[in-house]
C-alpha cells in the first residue's frame, strides 16, 4: 500500500518531536521540585475501611505531604474531587499524596472502594 | 451490591467510551475489530500486572511512582490517538471513496492497526487495574455478601459495555461522508482530555509546579463527579476545576493534532495543485504558440 504510507515520515517526525518533548518534560520536572522544606506533613491511616483520623486540620496556604497508611489487607482508592486527587493505596501499603497550598476551607475525601464508611475531611485554616 | 455495580460501571464506562470512539473512528479499516480485541486483552493482562505491583509502583520515585506511571500510560495513549487522527485526516477521502465503492473494509498498513491496539490497551490498563484491585478486595474480605458484590460487579461491567455500545452505534449512524470529520474531532478532544489528565497527575505529584492555580470552577453547573460530567470528562475532557497547566496541555494537544493533520493533509494537495498549474501553463503556452504561428 504505497500510497497509504506516503505521509508517514511527516507524521512520524511530528510524533517523535512530541514524544521527545514530553520525555524531556517528565525528566526535567523532578530537577525542580517544590520547596520540600516548606511542606507540612500529616499522616493518617485506613483501618476497617475507615480513615483515622477522619478529620484533618492543616495550615492554609502551605504545601502538604499527606501520608496514608492502609492497614487493611484490601486496596483502597483515596479520592477527592475538590482537591483533584485520585490515588490507589495497595493493601497493607502506604501512599504519599502531595497537596498544593490550600485556600481556607473544607475539602471532603473518600475511599472510593468503600464510600459508605471511608469518609473524611481536610480543614485548611 | 449497588456500590460494586457503580464502581465497576464507572471504570468500564471510561475505558469503554474510548474503545467505542476509537472503533467508530476507524470505520472501514480492515482488522480493526481484531486490533481492538487484542488491545483489550493486552490491557486486561496489564491491569492484573499493575494491580499486583500496585505497592511497588506507588513507592517508586519517592512515592511519585503511581503518578509518573499513570502519566506515561496516558501520554502513550495520546500519542497513539494523535497518530490515528493524523493518519485518518490524510486518508479520509480515499477511505470514504473506497468504502462506497467496495462496501467492505479497506486494507491498510500494519502500523495504522497497531496504534488502535496500543491506544485501547492503554485505556483498558489504566481503568482495569482499579477494577482488579477492587475485585481482589471483595474476594479477600470473604464476606457473606461476596456473591452479591460479584453480581453487582458483573452488572456494572455489562452496563458499562452497553453504554459504550450505544455511543458506538450513535457514531455509526453518522453518514459516511461526514463520519471521519466527526470522529476526528471527537478523538482529538478525547486525546486532549487525556493529556490534561496526564499533566494533572504530574502536577499532583509535585513534578510540575507552574500554572497550578485553579482557573475556573464550574462544579456548581456541572460537577465532574456527576454522571454527565464523567461522560463529558472522558469524551471531550471536561474539567470542572482545571488549573492553568491542564488547560495549556489541552489546548496544546488540540493545536498539535490540528497542525499535524493540516500539514500532512496539504502535501498531496499541493502536489496535485502543482500538476494542475503545470498543465495549465503548458496549455496556455500551447495557445500562445499557436497564436504566434
Amino acid at each position: 500500500m504505497r500510497h497509504v504510507s506516503s505521509a508517514r515520515p511527516g507524521i512520524l517526525n511530528g510524533l517523535i518531536l512530541c514524544a521527545a518533548a514530553l520525555c524531556a518534560l517528565t525528566l526535567a520536572a523532578p530537577l525542580a521540585p517544590a520547596g520540600a522544606a516548606e511542606e507540612a506533613e500529616v499522616t493518617i491511616s485506613i483501618k476497617d475501611h475507615k480513615f483515622d483520623p477522619a478529620e484533618i486540620k492543616v495550615p492554609a496556604q502551605k504545601a502538604i505531604k499527606l501520608t496514608v497508611n492502609n492497614l487493611d489487607a484490601s486496596a483502597e482508592e483515596f479520592e477527592s474531587h475538590p482537591l483533584g486527587v485520585e490515588k490507589v493505596i495497595a493493601g497493607k501499603g502506604s501512599a504519599t499524596i502531595r497537596l498544593k497550598p490550600l485556600a481556607k476551607g473544607t475539602y471532603a475525601f473518600v475511599g472510593e472502594y468503600h464510600e459508605e464508611t471511608a469518609k473524611g475531611t481536610i480543614i485548611a485554616e | 451490591m449497588l456500590a460494586a455495580l457503580i464502581i465497576v460501571f464507572r471504570e468500564v464506562l471510561e475505558a469503554g467510551l474510548i474503545i467505542g470512539v476509537v472503533l467508530a473512528a476507524s470505520r472501514g479499516v480492515e482488522g480493526r475489530g481484531r486490533a481492538v480485541a487484542l488491545g483489550v486483552l493486552a490491557g486486561l493482562a496489564g491491569s492484573v500486572l499493575v494491580a499486583l505491583f500496585a505497592a511497588e509502583i506507588s513507592q517508586a520515585f519517592a512515592g511519585r511512582g503511581q503518578e509518573i506511571f499513570n502519566a506515561s500510560v496516558l501520554f502513550l495513549a495520546v500519542i497513539m490517538l494523535t497518530w490515528h487522527v493524523v493518519w485518518m485526516a490524510n486518508h479520509a477521502r480515499e477511505m470514504t471513496a473506497r468504502l462506497k465503492q467496495l462496501g467492505h473494509a479497506v486494507a491498510v498498513g500494519q502500523e495504522s492497526v497497531l496504534v488502535l491496539s496500543i491506544a485501547v490497551g492503554a485505556a483498558v490498563m489504566r481503568e482495569g487495574s482499579e477494577v482488579v484491585l477492587f475485585l481482589a478486595g471483595i474476594i479477600m474480605q470473604g464476606a457473606s455478601n461476596t456473591a452479591a458484590l460479584a453480581l453487582g460487579s458483573l452488572g456494572g461491567l455489562l452496563l458499562g459495555a452497553a453504554v459504550s455500545a450505544v455511543v458506538y452505534s450513535g457514531l455509526m449512524v453518522v453518514p459516511l461522508k461526514r463520519v471521519f470529520t466527526v470522529t476526528g474531532v471527537l478523538v482529538t478532544l478525547l486525546a486532549a482530555g487525556l493529556a490534561a489528565e496526564a499533566v494533572r497527575q504530574l502536577s499532583n505529584a509535585g513534578l510540575i509546579n507552574v500554572l497550578d492555580g485553579t482557573l475556573w470552577d464550574t462544579s456548581w453547573l456541572l460537577g465532574e463527579d456527576s454522571w454527565p460530567g464523567r461522560v463529558l470528562h472522558v469524551l471531550i475532557g471536561y474539567m470542572d476545576r482545571p488549573n492553568g497547566i491542564e488547560v495549556l496541555a489541552y489546548v496544546a494537544t488540540v493545536a498539535t493534532i490540528f497542525l499535524l493533520a493540516q500539514r500532512v493533509h496539504q502535501r498531496p494537495v499541493t502536489e496535485k495543485a502543482k500538476l494542475h498549474a503545470l498543465a495549465a501553463s503548458s496549455r496556455r503556452s500551447g495557445v500562445t504558440d499557436r497564436d504566434a504561428a
